[in-house]
């Protein structure tokens, strides 16, 4: 048995405890919770064994000590160890808040994240490191921003939640926000959905962001397929918007008020804002102080974590304002996630593609 | 009247400056322009960003629009005045925000805890009220332990029929804040520090060569500008380094030879630096680059000071200036020297330095090697061929005629990185070390003498972060009077933050008193 044998296992378990959940959801009944939980913890056990048996073959096969092995060299397994974050995120909140209600928002993510990195077939391959790549402050800088990363995706779907409870009319603007954000997240997971399934590529994940994603719908040669694509979207927005007063009726049935998404989504960014300041930006500089000579150089990767930076810092600022705690700020720590994912597939995608040289269309 | 008027201007602009909504505006604005700044590649030729906003916007409108960020300062933003504006808004409002909040922190954090009414008490967001048995003269040592148990020095009051213990802790946590926000103004203070007392060049050094200075500057030269930059190279080499002797060698004075230093990024390092070797190690069977490294040599008013190798992420820094392993490269006209290491069968081994054509005998034989050719990166195609299938050394060669007595014997290529391909025949080993004097290593070079001012505020912004973020200011108090032989105890209890986590430290003090109270019966 080796690593990937448990991250299939680890996969499963997710997907297994998602319709659970969804089962919970529907009747409440707590047997049907506890095993959905059971599924959850059984899960994320054997992702943290495979974690570490992939750490130990990483170690035995390079050869470069146990700090330089960590499994974090490329996207793939930074998401791997996002959705590991992301779990243990969640199982802490469930038993300290003692709800399962976002049981079945949580294991979705880790669940498609786990089969999609399955099915692109890189859980055997181990490619050794680059010269810039082999520090320490960059293993802990990955990590920890990482960590961050999973403390901002909860407090992005808990703060889009309180944004459901606390709106109604459709032409204000919070609801026009969340509709809007739900619809673009809905379809672009959909979109690489569809890339996976088209291209079926093994290639490095860097390679897939820049020359995959996207291709088979938003950045398809074909114009017809680009613009169906740009129709879809719109309509799913639309469906949404127009509809959202359902998913409000949902949220209304879990036992959860809108009080306690505020402030989980205020708790977890309180608790990543730190890990990320040291973490992502000190850390990162550091390591570029060490690698090039230079702490900070304004490149657009740096640039976009002092963004999303500066957009925790808006919101932690934001709630001492009158009149903006509640969905002013609710509005501000969903912005902050799109950042979070803009600063990894967006730099690589769409700014390095602008940057390239002679592929004016 | 007219003073009064100053007045209330001058506390509007301080008001606005110390207000968190500015902060957020700055947030903003920051956040905003710095998106503009990715999107348009910074420091670029102006052919690389129409074509990036011809992408944008299409090929009729991307002139204009060019045009209207350039004259905005777009593309060099982070440079540009508005920007270093936004930063010194920014510091400022940092700064008279802190101004006007400290001396408000300083006072809850040296205010010591009072003693508190029964009205008082049931007030406070955490509170409990328990009878126990027994006098509150018995109580009150159970009490003390638990608070102790819990972490909390405390101060005691006699009251009419009982007692009141009070304690507060982690008052000093409110500066956290402070802290984090007194870190960011260092931080900035270093970068500036860096920018007007430092720089940032770079110089590629040949194998063997030593050089005095780094080149800062990035715009490329024309011709006449180049000849002029070798000139006064040539004479701060001449002169040993002495810059006031290098001007009167070109005859102007030194302050005029300085600007022109500056303005070709011509940075006077004060010491030499030599390359001695440089060598680029490979994951093995592959050509994926394991490591860069750099033997080098620091030279000071001539003596040689400091020997110390040096690869990516572990640089070398020597009176201030650092130098990293940034690059290399390989001049193919240079005459290099071929190392070659022969060992005979009892072990013993000589290494020597050859140039190409030249011989070498075996030690204790009479065979003799010739060096023929030089590959950097041999290898062979499917009909068993040698071709050089690479510019750069990822796999030197060197192929070598062996003759004895006169006669041809044998001939072959040896690999640097293929020991298999040492061994002769008859058991020598003839080992090809290095291609030595072809390769330069590219170094960057940076003097910053910022740099540790930017970590000190690096390290004070973590320190306000944990106190801010995961410490919290606690007050307990703690009355216990006496009720019909019994002890009515009442707990009062507040935290500026984290209120949940000192509720859960309360419980457990009610359960030890408890116990206690238990045993003792
Ligand atoms: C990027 C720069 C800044 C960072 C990283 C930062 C960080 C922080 C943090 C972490 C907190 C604590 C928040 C909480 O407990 O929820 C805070 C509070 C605060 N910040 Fe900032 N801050 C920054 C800039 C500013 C600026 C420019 C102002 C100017 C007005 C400001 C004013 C305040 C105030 C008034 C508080 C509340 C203090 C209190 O609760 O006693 N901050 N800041």
């Amino acid at each position: 048995m080796d690593s990937s044998f448990f991250f299939g296992l680890s996969t499963m378990a997710y997907i297994l405890a998602m319709m659970i959940y969804i089962t919970y959801l529907a009747f409440r009944k707590t047997q049907i919770g506890i095993t959905a939980t059971t599924i959850t913890i059984a899960g994320f056990v054997s992702q943290t064994l495979a974690l570490l048996m992939r750490w130990k073959e990483f170690n035995e096969i390079s050869g470069m000590g146990i700090l330089r092995s960590a499994p974090l060299t490329n996207l793939f397994e930074s998401l791997i160890f996002f959705v590991w974050c992301l779990i243990l995120g969640y199982l802490i909140i469930e038993f300290k808040y003692k709800t399962r209600s976002f049981g079945a928002f949580v294991t979705p993510i880790a669940g498609l994240a786990l089969a999609f990195i399955d099915l692109s077939g890189m859980s055997k391959e181990i490619h050794p490191l680059l010269p810039a790549l082999q520090s320490n402050w960059l293993l802990a800088h990955v990590m920890m921003s990482f960590i961050a990363y999973a403390t901002f995706a909860l407090s992005f779907s808990t703060g889009l939640m309180y944004l459901i409870m606390k709106t109604d009319k459709r032409n204000e603007t919070a609801y026009i926000f969340w509709s809007f954000t739900l619809g673009v997240f809905v379809t672009l997971m959909l979109a690489m959905g569809i890339d996976f399934l088209t291209f079926k590529v093994v290639v490095k994940p860097e390679e897939f962001i820049k020359s995959y994603m996207f291709r088979a719908s938003f950045l398809n040669p074909s114009h017809s397929i680009k613009i169906l694509s740009y129709v879809f979207i719109t309509v799913i927005i639309f469906i949404i918007w127009r509809y959202g007063s359902i998913l409000k009726k949902v949220l209304e049935k879990f036992a959860i008020t809108a009080d306690t998404l505020d402030e989980i989504a205020y708790k977890s960014i309180a608790i990543g804002f730190p890990i990320f300041t040291v973490g992502g930006l000190i850390f990162g500089a550091l390591w570029a102080d060490q690698a090039w000579g230079v702490y900070w150089s304004w490149d657009p990767k740096e640039t976009w974590s002092l963004i999303t930076w500066f957009i925790y810092a808006f919101y932690l600022h934001g709630r001492m304002i009158r009149g903006w705690r509640g969905k002013k700020v609710a509005i501000v720590a969903v912005t902050g996630f799109t950042a979070v994912i803009f600063t990894y597939l967006g730099v690589n995608l769409l700014l390095s593609g602008l940057h390239a040289y002679g592929e004016i269309e | 009247m007219e003073k009064e008027r100053d007045k209330t201007i001058i506390d509007k602009i301080w008001k606005l400056l110390a207000s968190v909504k500015l902060a957020i505006v700055i947030f903003a604005l920051i956040s905003l322009t710095s998106i503009v700044g990715t999107v348009l590649e910074q420091q670029a030729e102006p052919a690389k960003n129409i074509q990036v906003l011809t992408k944008i916007f299409g090929k009729s409108l991307a002139p204009t629009i060019y045009s209207i960020f350039e004259k905005l300062g777009f593309m060099d933003m982070y440079h540009s005045w508005w920007f270093i504006m936004l930063l010194i808004l920014f510091s400022l409002n940092i700064v008279i925000c802190s101004l006007e909040r400290l001396p408000r922190i300083w006072k809850i954090i040296r205010e010591p805890i009072r003693p508190v009414t029964e009205e008082q008490i049931k007030k406070f967001s955490i509170n409990r009220d328990i009878v126990l048995k027994g006098k509150p003269d018995k109580i009150k040592n159970v009490v003390t332990e638990a608070i102790k148990n819990i972490g909390f020095n405390h101060a005691e009051l006699k009251e009419d029929k009982g007692y009141q213990i009070y304690s507060q802790k982690g008052n000093y946590t409110r500066l956290g804040v402070f802290i984090t926000h007194v870190s960011i103004l260092i931080i900035l203070l270093g970068a500036v520090i860096g920018v007007f007392f430092g720089f940032k060049g770079f110089v590629n050094i040949p194998e063997g060569k030593s050089y005095s200075v780094a080149f800062s500057r990035t715009e490329p030269l024309n011709q006449a500008e180049e000849d002029e930059r070798d000139k006064i190279l040539h004479a701060i080499g001449a002169s040993s380094d002495n810059i006031l002797n290098a001007a009167m060698q070109l005859g102007m004075n030194e302050k005029s030879l300085r600007a022109k230093m500056r303005r070709y990024g011509i940075q006077p390092l004060g010491f030499s630096i030599r390359n001695d070797d440089f060598n680029v190690d490979f994951y093995s069977g592959s050509d994926m680059p394991k490591e860069y490294r750099s033997w080098l040599t620091i030279i000071d008013k001539g003596k040689e000071v400091m020997k110390k190798s040096i690869e990516v992420n572990a640089p070398l820094t020597y009176r201030g200036i650092t130098f990293y392993q940034a690059s290399y490269g390989m001049n193919p006209n240079a005459h290099g020297e071929f190392i070659i290491k022969v060992t005979s069968q009892s072990g013993a081994s000589e290494t020597k330095q050859m140039h190409l054509g030249d011989k070498f005998i075996i030690p204790g034989t009479n065979i003799e090697g010739t060096i023929k050719d030089f590959s950097p990166a041999l290898s062979r195609d499917q009909e068993g061929r040698f071709f050089t299938y690479a510019e750069m050394m990822n796999n030197p060669a060197v192929l070598i005629d062996f003759r004895e007595g006169g006669k041809d014997k044998y001939s072959g290529w040896i690999l640097k990185r293929y020991p298999a391909t040492w061994r002769l025949p008859e058991g020598y080993i003839v080992e090809f070390m290095d291609l030595w004097g072809v390769q330069y290593t590219g170094l960057q070079v940076r003097k910053d003498p910022g740099v540790w001012v930017v970590y000190l505020g690096c390290i004070t912004i973590a320190v306000g972060l944990y106190m801010a973020f995961f410490m919290s200011h606690r007050k307990l108090w703690v009355r216990m009077i006496e009720e019909k032989n019994n002890t009515r105890v009442l707990i009062g209890a507040t935290s500026n933050k984290n209120r949940a986590a000192f509720e859960r430290k309360i419980n457990k003090m009610i359960v030890l008193i408890s116990k206690r109270q238990e045993g003792e019966k």
